[in-house]
């Protein structure tokens, strides 16, 4: 048979790069578009350049929000990836209760972020809330409307109650995943629980781990909602997160140019950290060199 | 190394079996002679796995006992029976290296490293792995990874036996052959008890001394691949050992003839008395001689020519029946059947009668 050949297959993926475009790329684009100019209303742009990157790469009020985003990542990441796990280890294998792990791990998961603030709110209330109203009766001096450490604490709290469970969910669908035998072959080979969980377990989970880190590291680097429902931001600008300073800037006080290439900057630094994790935790474990 | 012990052995998967059908294994007693290679040969589903699970401890049988040499050892964790298996698809430890997997059975038994590096060094060379020691365990491919699997059993001096559970089902066929026959090297080499589950009878035969042949959950013969051949105990054994398997044919027997239908009767040569219940008449295809004489009329449905002999697929009293051709023989035109009374085998109930002395 004769082969036809010619471009007409292109046409094939214009609906996609269509879809795209829509979605993502033109959206994108205009907020390249104010952060390289300067606006006053009335529909009149200047040309500002790199400008606005500048300040904002320069100002110490961005340094802070994003030193603020970096720890609190890393905290949540180093208590629910840990917490994941165990939680994932210790879930029945088979049974009933199987289903009633699996729907309860949900529970947290369907929530919406702003309830979940709500919740959190009242619950730590100290006049009203069970949580804020027993640790003073406990004598703890409890309050995240005041004191920082109490408003980070809260929102870390807040934030491993909505979603280790995601991430125990993950290792549990990788832990059902290893066949019997590794299990069998282990037993045999004389292995302690300690070397099923590192030699079997472990690196069986690698893959759903790079899932649950990465989800996790972008979902808590852009973490909005319960802050602003719990806490404001506040006190001071103690849980003034990237993501708050940045409708702080934008909305708040009008400033276009800055808010626009602080959105692109922080976008670029997602990209970056997911691509370090991806390609740390692919790599781990290969052949040395 | 130790001889093997079935006493009495059975089991079932539900809690309270009651019946015999209950039973993914009927009660059996066995004796496995040590340094021996058993094929445990089976369709899928007739227990070959429980029994080989019962063995390694990975399963407690709901009856009877396992000996070890003089000692019991039904209670015994796997790791306390000082067994190895290799199961059917390949079980490594990805993050280690080849090195690493094999030292991994010493490595957790305290065994001192200054000891484990010469015999793991050894082992490598003896499983043809030498120059990979050193790469990552899930590089390799499936057939060095499922060397891998019996390395580690094979590292520990002092195993009482190797079970493989159908090792070489994911292995390509060109490979399987050279694995099989490294297989037996070691065998040779080590003396341990080796029992192989296998569904492919080739491989049974090819790499034990006895194979165990096994249906629903029993024992049906034990034995050399000859005796298989020659006298299965069972009509299962006839049918699936051989290829193809051997005639089964109803039969009523009276004395020393088999009658077959009204009009055929065929000489047995020995006397069987007064046979009661199913009888079958059993006999293998290399045995029917197909001809212008004899003593049955045939009706030919096909001839398949496999190489250097030609199967006759035909009836026979109104039975399908297979025989097999010389390369040189034609079927005639009106084409007769003889059986070789010598290598007829009179079965009823399904289990093999032994002749009354004449």
């Amino acid at each position: 048979m004769e082969k036809t050949w010619n471009n007409k297959a292109w046409f094939m993926v214009l609906p996609v790069l269509l879809l795209v475009a829509f979605s993502a790329v033109i959206p994108l684009m205009t907020v390249v578009n104010y952060s390289v100019q300067d606006t006053f209303g009335n529909n009149q742009f200047f040309w500002a350049g790199t400008e606005w990157y500048k300040q904002i790469l320069a100002s110490e009020r961005f340094h802070e929000a994003l030193w603020r985003n970096l720890l609190f990542s890393f905290i949540v990441l180093a208590i629910e990836i840990p917490l994941g796990i165990v939680i994932a280890l210790a879930m029945p294998r088979k049974g009933w209760t199987v289903s009633l792990c699996l729907v309860l791990m949900a529970l947290p998961l369907l929530i919406p972020w702003n309830v979940v603030g709500t919740i959190w709110q009242v619950f730590g209330r100290v006049d009203i809330g069970l949580l804020g109203h027993t640790m003073e009766a406990l004598g703890f001096d409890y309050n995240y409307t005041q004191d920082p450490l109490d408003a980070w604490i809260t929102v870390v709290l807040i934030d491993v109650w909505h979603w280790t469970s995601l991430v125990a969910l993950l290792c549990y669908a990788g832990l059902v995943a290893i066949p019997e035998a590794y299990y069998q072959a282990a037993q045999i080979d004389g292995a302690s629980r300690w070397a099923v969980f590192r030699y079997i377990q472990l690196p069986k989970m690698n893959r759903v781990l790079l899932i649950a880190v990465l989800l996790r590291f972008m979902d808590s680097f852009m973490i909005y909602t319960e802050p602003f429902v719990v806490t404001g931001g506040g006190p001071g600008n103690s849980t003034t997160f990237l993501s708050i300073d940045l409708v702080k800037m934008a909305i708040g006080q009008f400033d276009l140019g800055p808010a626009a290439a602080m959105s692109i900057i922080y976008f670029l630094i997602i990209l970056l950290f997911s691509w370090i994790f991806y390609t740390v935790m692919t790599n781990a474990g290969q052949d040395r060199k | 190394m130790a001889r093997i012990t079935l006493d009495g052995i059975a089991h079932s998967y539900l809690p309270n079996p009651k019946t015999e059908a209950d039973f993914a294994l009927r009660r059996m007693d066995h004796v496995w002679q040590d340094g021996g290679a058993y094929a445990l040969l089976g369709p899928s589903g007739c227990g070959k796995t429980t029994l080989l699970n019962i063995i390694s401890g990975l399963i407690t049988p709901t009856h009877g006992r396992i000996l070890f040499g003089p000692d019991d050892v039904t209670y015994l964790l796997t790791e306390q029976r000082n067994i190895a298996q290799v199961f059917q698809f390949p079980v490594i430890y990805d993050t280690m290296t080849v090195f690493d997997n094999l030292a991994f059975p010493l490595r957790n038994r305290r065994v001192p490293e200054a000891e484990i590096k010469p015999r793991v060094d050894e082992l490598i060379q003896m499983l043809d792995l030498g120059g990979k020691a050193y790469r990552k365990a899930r590089a390799l491919t499936a057939d060095e990874k499922q060397k891998i699997s019996l390395g580690r059993g094979l590292v520990r001096h002092d195993v009482n036996a190797i079970l493989l559970d159908e090792p070489l089902t994911v292995i390509d066929p060109h490979l399987k052959w050279e694995l099989r026959s490294q297989l037996k090297h070691l065998h040779k080499r080590f003396g341990f008890t080796m029992i192989y589950v296998t569904h492919d009878q080739t491989e049974a035969l090819t790499i034990a001394d006895r194979v165990v042949v096994m249906y629903e959950g029993e024992v049906v013969q034990m034995g050399t691949p000859a005796e298989l051949f020659e006298r299965p105990q069972h009509t299962f054994v006839g049918y699936f050992i051989g290829s193809p398997g051997m005639n089964v044919l109803p039969c009523h027997v009276e004395g020393d003839r088999a009658r077959l239908s009204q009009d055929f009767t065929v000489p047995l040569g020995r006397n069987y008395g007064k046979l009661t219940g199913m009888t079958e008449l059993g006999i293998r295809p290399e045995f029917v001689r197909v001809g212008a004489t004899g003593d049955l009329p045939v009706t030919i449905r096909a001839v398949e020519n496999i190489g250097r002999h030609k199967i006759v697929r035909g009836h026979v009293a109104g039975r399908p029946i297979n025989a097999i051709l010389g390369d040189g023989d034609e079927v005639p035109a009106e084409p007769r059947a003889s059986f070789d009374p010598a290598r007829i085998n009179i079965y009823s109930d399904a289990r093999l009668v032994t002749p009354e002395a004449a």
